[in-house]
This record gives structure tokens, sequence and C-alpha cells, in this order.
């Protein structure tokens, strides 16, 4: 009798990413940059972003415009937005100069080249939901481009219903999966050795 | 050491020296830093928020351009008008060489801009005998003598160069008092909620309202006024002294360079929109492949900037750097 798929998707799962590698106590010993806490910084900024991104849409898209606590809301949602972005860039930039792809690690690349893109369009709605100048500006201005490549007969920037159920629904939602994936793949491949490590440095001190 | 044997090596577990790491005390004090950072950033500057413009702030401070604009819609010489997919059929929209992929899917979004723009919002009121009478002259008159009313008052208009009081006396039939009509009707403020709802209760699309408010100088002016022009880097300013979307400077930046930043320039700068959407797609599948792109794979290789990363790694094991 075949195995059952769940005991299957179950004993793959534990091969390829047991508890120890999914939340380890100890790393290899090259992991000592700083440039490492820039990974989980960008988390911390997407966490903070949907926190106060949840306060925001429980009071709907014009509250901060005429309450004081709402516009500190609004901030701090504005702010995680600038600094997730300035972490996941570093980031980035990090694991490129790594060449963090190496040892089957492709994928992860991929994925958080990905998770980058659609952080840009998550990132993107959320101005056009503003609901103020702002946003009117950039939905005149932006419709062209996505009309030019024939996007806009469906994706209409300057359709504020769409836009918000984008941003706070669909776009996310996205993210966050890209998100996961990627992170469980960082755990299940582990960091990528430097480059020129050799088995005898590595083994050297086993 | 070969490639082959390197990238099996640079997969397999580490079996060399490690420590102690503690993920969870990294991901608190990770969050408290980002908390303690955005509050700071929050209290000392808050965000930004320039008020929405509205049709009445159009009609009141430039009572001429709205006037204009409104027998520009009536005449179907407007932007929006004539602009094409997905809005009308009046346009033949950008392309990228053989790809007219603006016009593929049709038209979406429908827009009759003498009815969805000026007729419809102007029934909605409670009207002046003039009026009425100026809207019952224009249904019931023919299409062609339509399009000859209003386009000859939008030349006479162009011709004065948009001062309305200047224009000569002519046979414009009804569609002097139609777009006094809207004019009035955008001061008194209830322009902008008419063109909303068209006719409807619940409503969440702003399309109408934000292609009008394009077809016009007030929203162009605007934005010159708050730097937000895309040939400028607007595409990545915000209003006041906020850093924008930074992170669309490359975006922003090929509209600043030739072909692209001159409409005259044939085929690439006269359908920019277009070859920079493609272009930014080729390049954000780039980003995804630089994997296996050669020489752009390979280049962190050759620069030595790993070497400042695992710094006490390599001290620690005695590995030079490569050379050239």
């Amino acid at each position: 009798m075949s195995e059952m798929l769940t005991s299957r998707l179950r004993n793959k799962w534990q091969k390829n990413l047991p508890i120890e590698k999914l939340l380890p106590d100890d790393q290899p010993a090259y992991v000592a940059s700083w440039i490492y806490v820039f990974g989980v910084l960008t988390l911390s900024a997407l966490g903070m972003i949907i926190f106060s991104g949840i306060i925001l849409a429980f009071e709907g898209p014009a509250w901060y415009h005429t309450s004081s606590l709402g516009t500190f809301v609004n901030s701090l949602h504005f702010w995680s937005v600038q600094l997730f972005f300035v972490f996941m860039v570093i980031h980035l930039w990090g694991k490129y100069w790594m060449a963090a792809w190496r040892g089957n690690r492709m994928a992860t690349w991929m994925t958080g080249a990905v998770a980058f893109v659609a952080s840009i369009a998550t990132a993107f709605t959320g101005y056009l939901v503003q609901t103020n100048f702002d946003s009117q500006w950039i939905s005149f201005e932006a419709k062209d481009g996505f009309n030019s490549v024939g996007v806009g007969a469906w994706f209409t920037v300057t359709n504020l219903g769409q836009m918000l159920l984008l941003h706070v629904a669909f776009l996310p939602l996205i993210l966050g999966v890209i998100t996961v994936v990627h992170v469980l793949m960082v755990r299940r491949r582990g960091v990528v050795p430097p480059i020129d490590a050799m088995p005898s440095n590595s083994e050297a001190h086993s | 050491m070969s490639t082959a044997e390197k990238e099996i090596f640079d997969a397999a577990p580490w079996k060399g020296k490690t420590k102690k790491y503690d993920f969870v005390r990294e991901g608190v004090i990770a969050v408290v830093v980002v908390t303690v950072l955005a509050i700071f950033f929050s209290l000392l500057f808050g965000s930004p928020d320039e008020p929405p413009l509205t049709f009445k702030g159009w009609a009141v401070s430039n009572s001429d351009n709205f006037y204009a604009t409104a027998v520009q819609e009536l005449a179907g010489t407007s932007g929006t008008a004539t602009y094409g997919a997905p809005y009308n059929e009046n346009g033949d929209g950008l392309n990228i060489g053989p790809l007219w992929m603006q016009r593929w899917a049709g038209v979406t979004r429908p827009i009759d801009t003498v009815n969805d723009f000026v007729i419809a919002p102007l029934s909605t009121q409670i009207m002046s005998s003039d009026i009425a009478n100026a809207l019952a002259a224009w249904k019931a008159a023919s299409d062609s003598q339509k399009t000859t009313w209003a386009t000859s008052y939008d030349d006479a208009i162009t011709k004065v160069e948009g001062k309305i009081s200047d224009v000569a006396a002519g046979d414009y039939g009804p569609v002097p008092v139609l777009a006094q009509g809207l004019t009035e009707m955008a001061k008194g403020g209830a322009l902008d909620a008419a063109l909303l709802s068209q006719g409807g209760f619940f409503q969440t699309d702003n399309t109408k309202q934000i292609l009008f408010f394009g077809d016009g100088s007030y929203l162009d002016d605007a934005g010159t006024a708050a730097n937000l022009q895309g040939g400028t880097w607007g595409m990545m300013n915000e209003t006041g002294r906020y850093p924008g979307q930074a992170w669309l400077w490359l975006y922003s930046f090929w509209y600043q360079i030739p072909p692209f930043n001159n409409e005259e320039s044939k085929p690439i700068g006269a359908n920019a929109d277009a070859y920079i959407m493609g272009l930014m797609g080729l390049l954000t599948l780039g980003l995804i492949l630089i994997p296996v792109i050669p020489g752009i794979k390979t280049l962190p290789m050759r620069i030595p900037i790993h070497r400042g990363i695992w710094s006490q790694y390599y001290k620690s094991q005695g590995i030079k750097r490569r050379k050239k």
C-alpha cells in the first residue's frame, strides 16, 4: 500500500527542515558580521508595518486626516515602510556581494528578489490609498505607465476601492507567503559559507 | 577544487567551527530597535498629508481653465477624450515596435467625457431655466451639430489663449451655458460628489474625477509646485520634506535621460512610458535571475567586498585574497 500523502509530506519536512534546523541555537563561526542583522531587521519592520496597518484598516483610510492618534499610527506605518526598504536593500546588496546563491541556494535568492518586487507593489498601492493630494497625483501619473503596456485594463490605479483591497489583502498575502518561503529556505540550506572557504578550513576545526 | 566540487561543498552542512547564536534574542532586539526608530521618527516628523485638490478649488482659483476644460470635454479634444484604451477608442495609445499592448484588451473602463464629465453631473442639479434649456437643446441636437458647436467654441477659446471673456461671438449653441453651468456647479462644491456617484450610492472608483482633473492645468500646476513632475525625479518624491518612494529611483532615472525624456524623439521618446515599463520588466527579471547571469554572478568573487564581511573568518583561517 502506498504511503499516504500526509505522511510523505511530514517525512519530507522532517528530513529537510527538522526543528533543529528551523530554530537552531548555534551557527557557523563565520556568521560574525553586522550584515547578518539586516534580514531580521527587515522582518521586524514588516511586522511593524502589519501591526500599524491593521490599526489603520480598522479605522478606515480617511481616519488619519482628522485624528491625532490616527496621524501617529499613519506615521508609524509610513516610517516603518521607509525602514523596511532601507533594511531590505542593505540585506539584498549584502547577499549579492556574498554571492549567497551558492550551494543550491538559487531559489532562496530568487524568492528574496520576488519579495523585493512584491514589496514595491505593496508600497506603491499604499501611496495610492493615502486619500490625499499625493495619491491624486500618483494615480494620475502612474496610470499612463500601466495603460501603455495593457496592464491598466485591469489594474486601475485611479480606482481607490481596487487599490485599497489590493493593498490590505491580496498583496500582503503574496508578500507574506513569499517571505515565509524565503525564510524557510534560508533555514533549510543554512547560511552560505564564505567565498573561498575550503573543506580543509571547515573540517580542521570540527 | 573544481567549480562543481565547490558547489557541493557550499551546499553541504557546515562541518567547521560553530558558535552559540540566539535567534530569539536577536529577533527581540530587532523588534525593539525598529519600534524605537519608528516611534522616534513618527513623533519627530509625523507623516505627509497634503489635502486633496477639489473641483471647487480649481473652479474658484482658475475659473477660465476649468471652463475651457469643460468645453474640451464636450468637444472631445481633452486628454481623456482622445486617450484611447482602456477608456475609449479615440486614440492609438503607445506601442513598443509592433506591440500595441495598450489596445490588446480594448476598452475595459469606458469613459464618455461628454456625458460622464458634463451632461450627467449637470443633470443631477436643480438648475436654472437657462441651463435646463441648454441641456434640452444639447440632447435634442444631432451628433454632428453637437460636434460643430463644441469644437468651434473650443477653437475660439484656444485662439484667445483660454481667456473666456475675450472669446469672439459666434454660433456655439448651448455650449457656453453648459460650461458656465458646470463651472458654477464646481464652484458650489457639488461636482466632486456628482462625478463620483454618477447616480449611484456606493462608489469607490475615483477614475472619472482623477482623469477630469488631469485634463486641466490645476493638477499639473500643483504637481509642479510640489516638485513631483516625472522629468525632475518626481516619481520618487513625496509632498513636503518627506522621503518618497526612493526604491523607484531606477524607474525614475530613465525619464531623466534621452531618448526617454524627449517626447519628440520617435519611436522611444514618444512611447517612453511603454519602453520604460518594458525595460524595467526586463531588469526586474534580471535581478531575479542574477545567479545565472554570466559576469554579474561572478562579480562578487572578483570584487573583494566579501573580504570585509567575513574578515574574521579569513583571518582566523589564514585565507589570502585571490590573485587577479
